[in-house]
């Protein structure tokens, strides 16, 4: 709960939780996340509800966007392939954001691989995939010390299944926030 | 927790064609994870022809009667053996014309009209307080003489040793090649994968399939098992800390250690052939590299030094080299590094994914994992003349391990949807199934010769 405070940027909210006081440490309840910038404050009534949004959701693990949905947290790769779809590059840098204003939090990134190819290979190409992903969060300005790559190889399947759709879902890197 | 497995021979091919025969033998099992063992084909055309005459049991008294009553004739299991190799053609029990347990008994004019090349005879004696006498006599039917015979005195739950070490003495008399159906296989169980439920079980088991225990158990995955070269200790890869870590451990004792834990990689034990240093791939200096660790010392030295995947390391049965998969040139290849003098060259070149390699035991051949059109074979290459022969049928064929005599290539690969083991000779031509009722079994590994249970 305490690190659901926002730390960087808009000091005028900064002011403000200070204003507010207590407020900040009470249970951020989704129903009552509002977006202060798509709805700036006007006067003080709105602004003693509008509590600063939150970076997670109550289990404090899962990362959620301003309007309190969960950020997407697993990546997908091609085939044999360690690249990042362009796509994801904006998602990413949520997660960087998230991370650079919550310098307690951890997040491992979990390299998987389908079942295609030797075990111990995979292994290598799992932690490819984890590293893209590392390398993108520090340079994005995450501290590395926040930050752990573990691969799993093809061992952790999200779908152990054997088909073309299986496979491309266990072609991943996840995030997992402790 | 007593469950009698299945062992059927599905399809026998003979001169004549194909034969389907069903043999049906109810086999004890040790333990309920037991694999069963389908043999699928028979390559060779013409079989040694053997009979392996039903071992005659006598029991002084009722006790020692119902400490034999559960388990199968050791004929069975002997015959079982040698039809397995592919080498050997076990005359069915219905289709002899008597049962010599004694050598007053044996008429070899009788298995002359059989056709039978050799003939095991054999008894079990109780002898109370749960040990027993197994002699067996192994004849040559056309030279009419007596080629071995040998007694041993044994537990009762050595039974099976003591079946499958008459089978090597056979194996190894008839054809000059040392038998290895005393030794073990140990592969990984895995249930409920990708599943909150998943559970990683490290096995060991005959080579029949029997009496399989457990090793380690986890609900997170376990990888890479390998023997040290004397079959005492395993070393394996195990994520139960929720990162991959590499484990020494007691194959009986009561030993168990974390060896290495560094950040990354920990992946990838292989015992040198002495078994005094373990080759292993940690990633904690960036990439993925090749390490030798001295395991008195506990020193490490590094090996490899490329920006580029270097993994799965393996000896040659001298010490003197490992090979091992690295993409330093794009791709997954087979290099081989000289470590006296930090040579490195590559050793195969057809192909676009070569990988996990194991050198035969003499230093000459290699099987490896080998992808042509998309699908994963093992192959086999002569290094001499670099021709590649794939050995598998089979799709996602990984892990390859050789037995210890060189014969047998043990393998992981999917039937049905499943996770099973499958047996193939080197030459390609003897093929049977290991599956597993309880979940997917993967990663086999062959043990060494292991030292007579029964002497």
């Amino acid at each position: 709960m305490l690190s659901s405070n926002r730390l960087s940027g808009l000091i005028a909210l900064l002011l403000a939780a200070a204003v507010i006081g207590g407020c900040s440490s009470t249970a951020t309840a989704p129903v009552e996340q509002q977006e202060p910038v798509s709805e700036p404050p006007v006067a003080a009534a709105p602004l003693e509800e509008a509590e600063e949004p939150a970076d997670f959701a109550d289990d404090g693990v899962t990362p959620i966007d301003a309007n309190g949905r969960p950020l997407s947290r697993s990546f997908y790769f091609e085939y044999d392939a360690s690249i990042l779809n362009p796509a994801d590059l904006a998602a990413l840098e949520m997660h960087a954001q998230i991370l650079r204003r919550n310098a307690d939090k951890r997040v491992v990134i979990e390299g998987h691989c389908d079942e295609r190819g030797t075990r111990e290979y995979n292994l290598a190409l799992g932690e490819r995939r984890a590293n893209v992903v590392m390398s993108f969060l520090t340079s994005a300005g995450v501290r590395s010390r926040q930050i752990e790559a573990v691969s799993f190889g093809e061992e952790r399947p999200a779908d152990p299944g054997h088909s073309e759709s299986a496979w491309s879902l266990n072609r991943r890197a996840v995030l997992s926030y402790r | 927790m007593k469950k009698v497995m299945r062992t059927i021979w599905l399809r026998t091919r003979t001169t004549g064609g194909v034969l389907l025969a069903a043999l049906l033998l109810s086999v004890n099992a040790h333990g309920a994870n037991s694999l069963d063992t389908i043999i699928i084909d028979r390559g060779v055309d013409e079989p040694i022809r053997i009979a392996v005459a039903p071992f005659a049991i006598t029991a002084a008294s009722a006790a020692d009667a119902a400490a034999l009553r559960d388990l199968s004739n050791p004929a069975d299991i002997i015959a079982f053996d040698l039809a397995r190799s592919g080498q050997f053609d076990p005359m069915a029990k219905e289709n002899m014309l008597s049962f010599p347990s004694q050598s007053s008994e044996v008429f070899f004019r009788d298995w002359r009209i059989l056709k039978t090349a050799y003939l095991v005879i054999g008894s079990i004696e109780a002898l109370g307080d749960r040990s027993i006498r197994v002699s067996f006599e192994l004849y040559d039917v056309a030279g009419r003489r007596q080629l071995q015979v040998q007694e041993y005195l044994i537990a009762v739950d050595q039974w099976r040793d003591a079946a499958h070490q008459i089978a090597d003495i056979v194996y190894t008399e008839i054809t000059g090649v040392r038998g290895a159906f005393a030794t073990k296989i140990m592969y990984v169980l895995a249930q409920d994968s990708g599943t909150p439920q998943a559970r990683y079980r490290l096995e060991i088991a005959d080579t029949d399939g029997q009496r399989a225990r457990t090793l380690f158990s986890s609900p997170q995955p376990i990888l890479s098992a390998s023997w040290a070269p004397d079959g005492r200790r395993v070393a394996y890869v195990s994520f139960e800390t929720g990162r991959p870590s590499i484990i020494l451990q007691d194959v009986d004792g009561p030993y168990r250690e974390q060896l290495t834990s560094f950040r990354g990689i920990n992946g990838s034990p292989v015992f040198s052939p002495n078994g005094q240093e373990l080759a292993m791939v940690l990633s904690r200096d960036g990439d993925p590299e090749i390490f030798i660790m001295n395991l008195a010392t506990r020193k490490l030295r590094r090996i490899t030094r490329h920006r580029s995947i270097d993994t799965e390391p393996s000896w040659s049965p001298d010490g003197e080299r490992l090979i091992f998969t690295s993409d330093r040139g794009g791709r997954p290849q087979i290099y081989q590094v000289e470590l006296a003098t930090n040579f490195i060259e590559r050793l195969t070149f057809v192909g676009d994914y070569n990988a996990r390699a194991r050198l035969l035991p003499d230093g000459q051949h290699l099987v490896f994992v080998h992808r042509r059109e998309g699908v994963f074979h093992i192959a086999w290459q002569d290094l001499q003349r670099d021709n590649l022969l794939v050995l598998t049928q089979t799709n996602l064929d990984e892990s390859p391990s050789l037995s210890p005599n060189g014969s047998m290539l043990i393998y992981a690969t999917q039937y049905q949807g499943r996770g099973i083991l499958s047996v193939v000779s080197i030459d390609g031509r003897v093929k049977y199934r290991l599956p597993s009722s309880l979940g997917d079994v993967r990663e086999p590994a062959w043990s060494p010769f292991l030292d007579n249970v029964v002497d």
